[in-house]
């Protein structure tokens, strides 16, 4: 049985770029939302503290999925369209922001108390306490989670072939259409483009790691 | 915006798709506890191809998404073997074997938190080694994963409305065909985000308790390792088990 | 070495109270201590020591009674002729004339150890870069870890990481210094290093120190004074030769007793 191979690349091409966008873009906000939802879930203000809680207790309490076809689909009923882009970028990063925000008040919560208390005990102000004492120490707790969560996510940009958005999966789809007797082979491929994404993503944690903890470990 | 008289109406049928999801993350769940036995026991197997394929397979699945893995099984597997399984029983078993992974994972963490220092004296006192696990280390072992296991439950609840990608009538399928029959979107999609908001919620109440439950019975956890940058060990709690949960969750 | 009590205390404990949840862990407590001058506080485990040391650093909050340093209230501010409980502005400027060494060092792993003391002078004095490495390299000098600078506290032995947060601590000339247990956690062979360099300190005069310690032969050749304390009072205070040489209280009598 023949498999036309080389008919398949240009359109998983095209569906990896609009995979990688997404995912970065995703990324990028589901960074954001998780500094500023670890921050204000440690913060010493209890109202602050509330805000967060309810964010994280909200946004991992209901499922990606239903997320994006809210967003996309119900939410311009109530007066907000917005495009594919912005809403699988919307639904994902606030998905993957809370469960973010777990990891970075995890990462805080875990640095030693005596650091904090050798910092009190040198005058630092709380913002300095936090930039130059807890924060550096934390970030290098948080990177091995992050890295799964950062996969977690890039697998999770699949779920917008629902929303009719031209990813990797969704071209695997037309494809198949196209090419009934290479399904195998399709989504085979398919399995190992995002194998090699998730490689990528743990390689380059590891190494940033790695330097992080030069000398000090 | 929203009509209170059309979403009352649809309610019941959005809580009766329930079950279907209900079943799928009991039967998925099942077959992940079950598979992850296997994978975790394979991955220790003196036989170096069986503990290579196992590692692989644990590896490829944890690293690739769970819609395509549906695909994979639901359309490519009957052109291969001929077999084309219910849209329930491909979605249990993608979601199973999907899981499995992860389980075995949550075993492998239990047993490594078993200290050596019980083997060592399991072994001074020449137990063999069926006694050595089932008299030492399994007891010790299984408490602190049932936490992280309840957890898992609630995330393959959470990913059973994936499985309407292979027709399977789930919740979130329901709450689309709906909108196909009153062109109402706002009302059914809603229900759905708030029904998973609140049985996710009560689930993670009881998984509490049993938690609560379990912690009575445990050494009251050690003491919050002082190491700088260990891996993993980003939560405070004192299960070494749930430090490793590398799902969110 | 001894100072006398005429100028005011740089530190004043009036009727000081702390409860932890349902437990009381300091009785009431009354202690003045006079610029320059070397307190020795002991006493077994549970005694509050720690707890005490811990309220002037700003670390626990009295849950009763007053902290003065240098003149000030520490833990209550004036607003409007009332006193109420500090802000952390307050507590900020009143910090700046306390320090404190701590019993598992609490050196910041992500930094060198130069970095480690010139951290606080950049930050909170905010003096130069080449000011705040002058200042570090001379403390560093004086602890004898001029030689170290560029490893990280990892790399260090418990005795060296000790001395570096000694140096970190006093780089910020403060007027009091709180040395709370600061051999307790060091393997015996490395307690003498740092008790010679806090002798050292304590020659020199002009810092007043709180040295929480079960090391007696040191409390004994560094003090003006000793306070014993057991479950949160004190129970009796002196110079040292009439603790050590001449108890009166049968508790420390017993207590002194281990030690001998």
């Amino acid at each position: 049985m023949h498999t036309p191979w080389n008919e398949f690349v240009p359109l998983l091409w095209e569906g990896l770029l609009v995979t990688l966008e997404v995912a970065i873009y995703s990324a990028a906000a589901a960074i954001l939302l998780s500094a500023a939802g670890g921050l204000c879930r440690v913060s010493a203000s209890p109202a602050v503290q509330w805000l967060a809680k309810i964010y994280i207790g909200l946004f991992r309490g209901i499922p990606l999925l239903v997320l994006l076809i809210w967003v996309y689909f119900a939410l311009p009923f109530a007066g907000v369209e917005l495009p594919k882009v912005a809403a699988a970028v919307l639904a994902i990063g606030l998905n993957y922001g809370a469960f973010g925000s777990e990891i970075v008040r995890s990462a805080i919560q875990a640095v030693p108390p005596g650091q904090r208390e050798a910092a009190v005990a040198l005058n630092f102000t709380p913002a300095q306490r936090m930039i130059h004492i807890i924060l550096p120490q934390a970030l290098v707790r948080m990177l091995p989670p992050f890295g799964n969560l950062l996969i977690e996510l890039v697998k999770a940009t699949s779920l917008i072939y629902f929303i009719t958005l031209s990813d990797l999966t969704y071209q695997a789809m037309i494809l198949r259409n196209n090419f009934l007797p290479s399904t195998a082979q399709i989504f085979g491929l398919l399995l190992v483009i995002y194998f090699l994404l998730s490689t990528v993503i743990s390689t380059g944690v590891g190494w940033l790691e790695r330097r992080l903890t030069e000398g000090r470990v | 915006m929203w009509d209170w008289h059309y979403a009352w109406s649809i309610l019941p049928g959005l809580i009766a798709s329930l079950g279907t999801a209900f079943s799928a993350t009991f039967w998925g769940f099942i077959i992940a506890c079950l598979g992850g036995l296997v994978l975790a026991g394979a991955s220790r197997s003196r036989i170096t191809a069986v503990r290579l394929a196992s590692r692989g397979f644990v590896q490829f699945v944890r690293n690739t998404p769970l819609l395509v893995q549906l695909f994979f099984l639901y359309y490519s597997l009957p052109m291969v073997t001929g077999i084309a399984p219910s849209a329930f029983l491909t979605g249990i078993v993608g979601l199973g074997l999907h899981f499995s992974t992860y389980m075995s994972e949550v075993y492998r963490a239990g047993i490594d938190a078993v200290p050596k220092g019980q083997w060592e004296a399991a072994k001074a006192l020449n137990f063999n080694g069926r006694q050595t696990w089932i008299t030492v280390v399994l007891p010790q072992a299984i408490p602190p994963m049932i936490p992280v296991m309840g957890n898992y439950l609630i995330i393959i609840f959470k990913e059973t409305p994936v499985l309407s990608a292979i027709t399977l009538v789930e919740t979130l399928l329901t709450a689309k065909n709906m909108t196909s029959a009153s062109f109402r979107f706002f009302e059914p999609y809603t229900l759905v985000g708030i029904l998973f908001l609140l049985i996710c919620l009560a689930m993670s109440l009881l998984l509490r308790v049993v938690e609560i439950r379990y912690n009575r019975f445990t050494t009251g956890g050690k003491k919050e390792s002082r190491k700088p940058a260990e891996r993993r060990t980003n939560d405070k709690s004192a299960n070494p088990v749930a430090n490793r949960e590398v799902y969110p969750g | 070495m001894t100072n006398p009590q005429t100028l005011s205390p740089i530190v004043k404990y009036t009727r000081v109270r702390k409860s932890f949840g349902d437990l009381e862990v300091i009785k009431g407590i009354d202690l003045a201590i006079a610029p320059g001058e070397k307190v020795a506080l002991i006493g077994p485990s549970g005694s509050g020591k720690t707890t005490l040391g811990r309220m002037l650093m700003t670390l626990e909050e009295p849950t009763d009674g007053t902290i003065e340093v240098d003149g000030g209230h520490l833990w209550h501010e004036e607003k409007n002729g009332k006193l109420v409980r500090a802000g952390e502005k307050h507590l900020h400027r009143m910090r700046g004339s306390i320090g404190m060494v701590f019993q598992h060092f609490n050196l910041f792993p992500h930094m060198k150890v130069l970095d480690n003391v010139t951290a606080a002078p950049r930050k909170v004095l905010r003096l130069s870069k080449e000011e705040s490495r002058a200042r570090a390299l001379e403390m560093l000098d004086k602890v004898g870890l001029a030689d170290k600078i560029d490893m990280y506290p990892s790399q260090l032995s418990g005795g060296q990481k000790q001395r570096v947060a000694i140096a970190r601590a006093l780089v910020m000339h403060p007027k009091v210094m709180v040395f709370d247990e600061v051999t307790s956690a060091l393997d015996p062979e490395l307690v003498g290093e740092v008790l010679e360099v806090i002798k050292g300190i304590a020659e020199q005069g002009e810092m007043a120190m709180l040295l929480i310690t079960h090391e007696m032969d040191f409390a004994r050749d560094v003090a003006d004074r000793v306070v014993f304390g057991v479950e949160g009072r004190i129970v009796e205070e002196g110079p040292p030769e009439e603790i050590f040489g001449n108890p009166q209280s049968d508790r420390l009598k017993a207590f002194l007793g281990r030690f001998l």
